[in-house]
């Protein structure tokens, strides 16, 4: 089942498929080869019949760490030759499909945080439909350190999650939810010792996994059906603001400052 | 008993008389054969008394996703032009009786056009539209820029005709070439429903009614008025119109015999 794959782990047990980020070096940072390995992974979730329950985790110390931006770096600087890197492209082209399939993937999605999800990495755990944390994990809505717009759906899910004045906080701020915060504004739905946590996702996946999964597929339709035509307009939507952003003088000295390891200043602008 | 033949399945259940496309290995892309068994199917089914709605289908992966390019490909002007290959689609605009479609996945090209040759459109959530020809070199040509742009707009007509993108079922319902979305399971038995209660309504006003429909899109608007009152005065020398109004009015569900 993990054939060919080199950027995650599948692993599909008992109805459970396990999706493991897998890039530990790099806080499991999302790179062009990850979505596309991801999107494989997801299509077939959605296929599988014997699969009943999605959990998708970390390798190492990280959830997820987001977009590598290392490669984001790379292709800024290979696309410079004349024509500027359309980051709204890169939306569409690789993250959108991903938080569209985990949205309509008609089967429980569990999102087991095992450590710091930031940026799009947080986006895939907010597009799962159960998030069990770590006591170490937090939420870093990263995107405003590097200039850029919440994306990977974020706009749209972390707003259904934790309502708007929340939303809104962690967008600007870009400061780190710890676990226990994010339990108390129904985004985690447990926090548990970090020891504990295979354990826990295991049986909470294994209990999800022996439901009229028909009947969880079709609720999750329901539950959905009001957001899924608005979820593809806001993905759209942040692939064109994030065109825009992408082409500010902030964004470059934001990733700039990143990889430098020192604070980015902004000019606003 | 389903009558077999090559590329279509029909069907008779009461008083609907069902046309399935069937080329499942092509999405029943649409080539001369299958086309002409869906237009005898049709005559067959509305000349039949029987008969009071119709409904046209194909299956959970393709209404249809096109012509058959293949039959198309290496044909010259003269091939096309003897061919008349539209010419026929002319008869299905001439069939009196309502006539439904079932819509899931790929409705294309040739199959977007069929489709708006239909009365009611009954769409998968999962169902995609649009008219691609722009890709292979070609335009529509069995209707496409035409009942396109009556139905949604010069705007978005051009949208999906120059660009040849495809549209959600979603979005189709939103530009009216789509009556209902229900979920993909659905499709067909809400499709199947929906003929079953026009098999309940009066049959001539259903066909004067069809008849004044379409010809908003022929004529003026004084004229179409003109038309339907003419219609309408016309439904008052039928024994449904007497039943009709007289159960309305005895607050009881009425019976047509379709006189």
């Amino acid at each position: 089942m993990a054939k060919g794959f080199s950027t995650i782990d599948v692993a599909a047990e008992a109805g459970v498929l396990t999706i493991t980020l897998n890039r530990p070096d790099v806080l499991n940072a999302v790179n062009e080869a990850m979505c596309v390995e991801l999107g494989a992974a997801l299509r077939t979730a959605q296929r599988d019949e014997a699969i009943r329950c999605l959990v998708l985790t970390g390798a190492g110390r990280a959830f997820c760490a987001g977009q590598d931006l290392r490669e984001l770096q790379q292709e800024h600087e290979r696309a410079a030759g004349g024509r500027e890197l359309d980051l709204g492209w890169v939306l569409r082209q690789r993250y959108n499909p991903l938080i569209g399939r985990l949205r309509t993937l008609e089967k429980p999605a569990l999102a087991a945080v095992n450590g710091p999800a930031a940026g799009a990495g947080a986006g895939l755990a907010f597009a799962c439909d159960l998030r069990i944390c770590a006591r170490s994990a937090y939420f870093k809505m990263a995107f405003v350190d590097l200039g850029l717009i919440a994306d990977a759906g974020s706009t749209l899910t972390l707003l259904q999650h934790v309502g708007y004045g929340r939303a809104a906080e962690l967008c600007f701020l870009g400061e780190k939810l710890s676990a226990d915060e994010a339990g108390r504004c129904g985004l985690a739905n447990r926090v548990v010792d970090d020891a504990a946590l295979p354990a826990v996702t295991r049986q909470i996946a294994a209990r999800l996994a022996s439901l009229p999964t028909r009947a969880i597929g079709l609720t999750k339709r329901a539950l959905n059906r009001a957001w899924t035509a608005l979820l593809e307009d806001q993905l759209e939507y942040e692939a064109f603001l994030q065109q825009t952003a992408g082409k500010t003088a902030d964004h470059r000295a934001g990733l700039a400052a990143f990889l430098e390891k020192r604070a980015p200043q902004f000019e606003g602008r | 008993m389903p009558f077999m033949s090559t590329e279509t399945i029909t069907e008779v259940r009461g008083q609907v008389g069902i046309i399935r496309l069937n080329r499942p290995e092509k999405l029943n892309a649409l080539n001369y054969n299958l086309m002409t068994q869906v237009i005898e199917a049709l005559e067959r089914f509305d000349a039949d008394p029987g008969i009071r709605c119709i409904l046209l289908a194909g299956d959970e992966r393709a209404f249809a996703a096109g012509a058959d390019i293949t039959e198309m490909a290496e044909a010259s002007l003269i091939d096309m032009y003897q061919r008349n290959m539209f010419g026929r689609w002319e008869r299905i605009r001439r069939i009196s009786k309502p006539i439904v479609a079932a819509v899931s996945g790929y409705a294309l090209g040739g199959g977007c056009e069929l489709m708006m040759c239909c009365d009611i459109v009954i769409a998968s959530e999962t169902a995609r539209f649009g008219q691609p020809e722009i890709n292979l070199g070609i335009i529509p040509g069995a209707g496409g820029t035409q009942r396109l742009t009556r139905a949604a707009g010069k705007a978005r007509a051009m949208d999906l005709i120059l660009t040849g993108r495809m549209i959600t079922a979603q979005e189709a319902q939103a530009m009216g070439l789509v009556s209902r979305v229900v979920p993909p399971e659905q499709y067909f038995d809400e499709a199947l429903r929906v003929c079953q209660e026009l098999c309940q309504k009066a049959p001539l006003a259903l066909r004067l009614a069809k008849e004044a429909v379409a010809t908003a899109f022929e004529t003026t608007l004084a004229e179409g008025i003109e038309f339907e009152k003419k219609l309408f005065y016309m439904l008052f020398a039928t024994d449904d119109q007497k039943e009709g109004m007289r159960a309305f009015v005895e607050k009881r569900p009425p019976v047509f015999a379709g006189r």
